[in-house]
Parts: structure tokens; C-alpha cells; sequence
């Protein structure tokens, strides 16, 4: 593990966010090492998909640097954001899928960028995509309206991955899921992660995802990150918001669950 | 640089083993160029591939790898991976068990039996939504004489801020709609008819059409366009909020809290706006007749009122409320068909639209059969 960390690939420095006079971030530093999967929480209004935006590119910060795979991102031209935007995936909280396209043409779209990749060759790539997250083969037929809420964050997740991204952005993943398909989510993200060492950015409310898949997480309270580490680390973390979150009720909950779910995997194996 | 691909033959010159030294990447930018010469191999027994040199594996060249495997396997023959590094095992070995197995493919392309049903299928949809809306009217006019017993169940506020979006506010459009529309009738007519020197029956043409047939007309289409469109988007988007069910919920019934001060407020203020494009054609007629033909607008007023009878004012305004029912169920009909996505409302939108438009031209061409067969 300690080798996997040693690269950064997202570097986040003195990063300031406003809108008018109200401030969402202000002096706010973030690292993200390859290979692992980083969840941001926080509590309502504490700007996490704002921060999510302004990794990629989506919202310009009034201050502060941000590297992204060694690319300062807050003065780099259109070609190298371009560039570098083929070496992420980002999914939005409902998918984000183009409602005029089937799913499989939504994977299609990252694909058709790549010069001399044969329409054949691209059908079938985006098929194994759908493959991946877990989608019957018949799904890529369909248009988004016609999938369930889960099926829709699948298929955005497809997209994401078309091109074998180094970093993957996920905006709030197990948001309106009953709790089997938020559980089969979690282990999704966890399998793909690992078999394709992926680097996964998850912006997430739900205690459960923390627990089960990530390895680190990142605490965003007044206007900056609070506290970052290991789940055990935010025991140690002095702050009545870290410890209602962490300690509460809820949490416990997730922990046992967890741990229970570990236990029975083990027996398994 | 070396080549992508290098064929080794097995031992002792038989082809029964044959090793493929791939270099270099194998991503989904090489896939394509990669993809025929691997296919065109033979090999006798196994096919060994040597990922040995390969600096980058990504799912794409997984695929190709895996792809290749599925159509060794038809033939009875094997893939064997070889010196592969730990993260491109990884990869190969989550996309095959991930290999997508196409089962039985649709089947796509026309036949006649396909269009025919095509064809059938579209004829009794639009069947059923001609049952549908005469439901709706029905239910809109039940709904009508209901609030007529229990006046305080309607919605007066609701009527007034109808009335003032649907009439009030398509006055300046209408009007000068109208306007220009009897310019356009009084120029295009004065030049036809100087050439017979009976200019003077410029001011029946202008009258007659205006007042039977254009004003009214075009007062439906731009308020079919304007309103049948509004309806439907107001209604479908608390559809698709679910505001509707909340409402049922609540105790309260959609008909006669939306539909009806809805439909009433176009019933009183279609005339009304009809009314308005007709006094404004004439208007415009009148004002190019004195400028093109030099008719005085005295002379206008006496020719118009010596030579066009007041029935074909009626003719037009009896008109008015059967358009203005039409496009008001029409609208409301579409904001209840809208589904849950945003989608189904732009289309519903536009689909009440054309209805309402094309709607209002077919009831205005069996008005026109009407009058005939009854003289007027």
C-alpha cells in the first residue's frame, strides 16, 4: 500500500470558492494519492460537489492552485484541459446521461474522441463497459427514461470508465438507492478500483460507502477540510461536528454492519 | 520502432504452438490497428501471446485479448497469456469475467408486416386520442355545471389571473397580427382588382375574409400556439412533480381546480381577442386602401357597411368559443400525458401545439362545409 500512495495525483492548495459574499471554501488544501479511494463528507452547504467542480474544471475558484496528474489546472489552456479530461471520468448524482441517446451511445460518446478506433471495435468496448458496472446486455438498447434510478447511476458510471480514466469522480454514488442497491454500488466501485487501480474521488452523505469501501477520508467543515485519514483516525479527531458524525448513531451502525459484512467474506474465503 | 506484433513459430517448425510477441501499448488507441493481425492467426493447437514487452494494458486491449480467446475457443483452439505484469492480469481478468455475451440479437430492418403494423398502431392511437379528449371535455363540462350547484368550490382568482395571461396579454400580438393581415389582404387584393378598375370591392374582400374567416382563424392559431402550450407545460410540470397526486391527495380535484378556470378563461377570452383582430384588420385594410386606392376612410366605412352583411360577423364569432374549447382541452389533455422526466414534457409541449393548431383548421373547415350547406 505505502508505494501506492506515494504519487499524488490531485493537489489542492489555499483553494478559495465564493459566490458574492458568501465563501464556501477559503484556504482549503486537499491531497489525493493514486490508487485509493478518498470520501469527501461534510455536512449540507459545506461545498463538496463545489469542491468536486473545481477539480474538474467546472467551476474556477477565486483562489488557489489545483493539480490535477501534474497539471496546474487554474492556468492551463483548453487544449491541455482537454487532454487531461480523457484521463478522468466524472458521474453525476443522476447519471447525467444524454437523454437523446441509448446508454450504449452514451458510452460511445467518450469513445468516439479516440482517433482510428473502428465503429465495430467502439460498439464493443462500450458493450463490455456496460458489462462492468453490471448491466444486462439488453440495457445498452434502452434510453435513460427507461432505466431505474440505479440502472441510470450504473450506466453514468459506464461512461465514466469509457477510457480507462486514471481518476474517477463520483458525486454522491449511493444517493437515492435503496440499501441492496447502495450495498452493490459500493462493491462495484470497491472491485473496479482494485482490478482496474483506478483513483476514486467519492463525494458521499452515506456512512455505509464510507465504511465499506473507502480508505481514506476527507472532512469539509468551515469552509476547509477539517481532518483527513482512516476512519479510525476521525476518532482521534477533536470536533463536535467530526464526533456527532462519526460517533453518532448512525455511524455505529454502519461500523457494525461492516464489520459484520467482513467476518462473513472471510468465512466465505 | 519495432513492430507491434511478432509471429514466433513453435518448436521444431510445426505450427501447432504459435507464440505472438505484442510490444509496445496495448490501449484502445491500438486496438484497431492490433485487432487484424492477431484474427488472421492460425495457430495449429494454442496461440501463446507474450505480453512481455507491452508497457500499457488497458481494458480495451483486455478486450482484444479476451475477444480473441471467445473465437479460439469456437474453433476448439486455446489462448495462453504469458508474462503478463500483475495489473494487466488484474484487468484481463475482471474484463473476462465481465465479457458481455450478446444472446440473441434483434432483429432490425423493415418489413411490410413491421409498417403495417406501424401504420395501425398510429391510426388507433389517434383514435384513442380523440376518445381521450372528448373524455376530457366531458368530464370539463360535468365539472362546469357541478361548480355551477357549489359555487364556492371555483377558483375566481385563478379565472381572473387566467384571463389576464391568455387574453389580456396577447392583445398586442393578435392586434398587430391582424393589422398586418389586413395590409397584406387590402395590397395583394387592390392589385388584382385594379386591372378590372373595381377597386372599390377591395373593402368586401378585406371585410368578408377578415370578418368569416381570417381574424378569427388566426386570433385560434396564435392562441393555440401561445396558450395550448402554456397549459400543457404549467400542468405538466406539476404533473411530473407530482404536484397532481399531491393535490388528489389533499382532498382536491385537478379537473376543477386546473382544467376549469383554464377552459372558461379562453372560452370568455377568445371572442374577445377575435373581436380585437377584427377591428384591426379592417383597421389595416382600411388605412393601405386610402394609401394604395386612395378609398377615404369615410368612403370605406360607407362601402363597408352598405355591402357586407353582419352575418358574416356572426359566422366568424360563432366560431370562437368551439376553438377556444378545443384548444383548451387540448392543452390540459397533453399536461396530463406529460411522464416523469423532462423529456416527455418538451414533447408533449410541442405535441399539443400541432394538435391544437391542426385541431382548430379541421373544425374550421367543417364550419365552412356547415354555413355553405345552410347558406349563410
Amino acid at each position: 500500500m505505502a508505494d501506492r500512495r506515494s504519487e499524488t495525483v490531485i493537489r489542492v492548495r489555499g483553494l478559495r470558492n465564493q459566490f458574492g459574499q458568501h465563501v464556501v471554501h477559503d484556504q482549503l488544501d486537499l491531497d489525493v494519492y493514486r490508487g485509493e479511494i478518498i470520501g469527501v463528507v461534510g455536512g449540507s452547504g459545506t461545498g463538496k460537489s463545489v469542491l468536486l467542480r473545481s477539480i474538474t474544471g467546472l467551476q474556477k475558484p477565486a483562489a488557489g492552485t489545483i493539480e490535477v496528474l501534474g497539471v496546474e489546472m487554474t492556468n492551463a489552456d483548453d487544449e491541455t484541459r482537454h487532454k487531461l479530461s480523457l484521463r478522468w471520468g466524472v458521474m453525476f448524482q443522476d447519471g447525467a446521461l444524454f437523454s437523446s441517446l441509448t446508454v450504449r451511445e452514451n458510452v460511445e460518446v467518450p469513445l468516439r474522441s479516440v482517433t482510428g478506433l473502428s465503429p465495430e471495435i467502439r460498439r464493443a468496448l462500450a458493450d463490455l463497459k456496460i458489462a462492468m458496472v453490471g448491466l444486462e446486455y439488453h440495457a445498452g438498447d434502452k434510453y435513460p427514461s427507461e432505466l431505474s434510478g440505479g440502472m441510470r447511476k450504473r450506466a453514468g458510471l459506464a461512461r465514466a470508465l469509457a477510457l480507462d480514466p486514471e481518476i474517477v469522480f463520483l458525486d454522491e454514488p449511493t444517493a437515492g438507492l435503496d440499501p441492496i442497491g447502495a450495498s452493490a454500488f459500493d462493491d462495484l466501485i470497491g472491485k473496479l478500483s482494485k482490478s482496474l487501480g483506478l483513483t476514486v474521488f467519492l463525494v458521499t452523505h452515506d456512512l455505509d460507502t464510507l465504511y465499506s469501501v473507502c480508505d481514506r477520508v476527507a472532512v469539509l467543515a468551515n469552509r476547509t477540510v477539517l481532518a483527513t485519514g482512516t476512519l479510525g483516525d476521525m476518532n482521534k479527531v477533536d470536533d463536535p461536528w467530526v464526533k456527532e458524525y462519526f460517533g453518532g448513531p448512525r455511524s455505529r451502525a454502519a461500523l457494525s454492519s461492516s464489520a459484520n459484512a467482513l467476518s462473513s467474506s472471510g468465512d466465505d474465503g | 520502432m519495432d513492430t507491434p506484433i511478432e509471429v514466433q513459430h513453435g518448436k521444431a517448425g510445426s505450427d501447432d504452438v504459435l507464440t505472438v510477441l505484442l510490444r509496445g501499448k496495448l490501449t484502445v488507441e491500438t486496438v484497431t490497428s492490433l485487432r487484424p493481425g492477431l484474427m488472421s492467426l492460425e495457430p495449429g493447437r494454442k496461440l501463446v501471446v507474450d505480453l512481455a514487452d507491452v508497457t500499457r494494458l488497458d481494458t480495451a486491449g483486455g478486450w482484444l485479448l479476451c475477444d480473441l480467446r471467445l473465437r479460439l475457443a469456437e474453433a476448439g483452439k486455446q489462448l495462453e497469456i504469458s508474462n503478463a505484469a500483475e495489473q494487466a492480469r488484474s484487468i484481463i481478468e475482471t474484463v473476462k469475467t465481465a465479457m458481455p455475451d450478446p444472446g440473441e440479437q434483434a432483429v432490425s430492418g423493415f418489413s411490410v408486416r413491421a409498417r403495417l403494423a406501424a401504420i395501425g398502431m398510429s391510426v388507433s392511437a389517434g383514435i384513442a386520442l380523440v376518445v381521450e379528449l372528448t373524455g376530457y371535455l366531458g368530464i370539463i363540462v360535468h365539472r362546469f355545471f357541478r361548480t355551477l350547484r357549489h359555487p364556492g368550490e371555483f377558483r375566481m382568482t385563478a379565472l381572473v389571473a387566467h384571463c389576464e395571461d391568455v387574453g389580456f396579454r396577447a392583445v398586442p400580438i393578435v392586434a398587430l397580427m391582424a393589422f398586418l393581415i389586413g395590409v397584406v389582404l387590402a395590397f395583394q387584393g387592390s392589385a388584382q382588382l385594379q386591372q378590372f378598375g373595381a377597386e372599390v370591392f377591395v373593402v368586401d374582400l378585406i371585410a368578408i375574409s377578415i370578418l368569416r374567416e381570417l381574424g378569427i382563424l388566426l386570433t385560434a392559431i396564435i392562441v393555440a400556439g401561445r396558450t395550448a402550450s402554456a397549459f400543457t407545460a404549467a400542468i405538466g410540470s406539476m404533473k411530473m412533480r407530482e404536484e397532481i397526486d399531491a393535490m388528489q391527495t389533499l382532498g382536491l380535484d385537478p379537473p376543477t381546480v386546473l382544467f376549469l378556470p383554464r377552459v372558461l378563461a379562453l372560452l370568455l377570452m377568445l371572442p374577445i381577442l377575435g373581436l380585437i383582430a377584427n377591428l384591426m384588420g379592417l383597421l389595416g385594410g382600411a388605412l393601405m386602401a386610402w394609401i394604395d386606392l386612395g378609398i377615404s376612410p369615410m368612403m370605406f366605412q360607407a362601402r363597408l357597411l352598405e355591402g357586407t352583411d353582419v352575418s358574416h360577423l356572426f359566422v366568424g364569432m360563432v366560431k370562437a368559443p368551439v376553438f377556444a374549447v378545443i384548444i383548451g382541452v387540448i392543452g390540459c389533455h397533453a399536461g396530463m400525458r406529460v411522464g416523469g422526466n423532462a423529456e416527455s414534457l418538451g414533447r408533449m409541449t410541442s405535441n399539443a401545439v400541432v394538435t391544437a393548431i391542426f385541431a382548430v383548421i379541421v373544425a374550421d373547415a367543417l364550419f365552412s362545409i356547415f354555413f355553405a350547406q345552410i347558406g349563410l
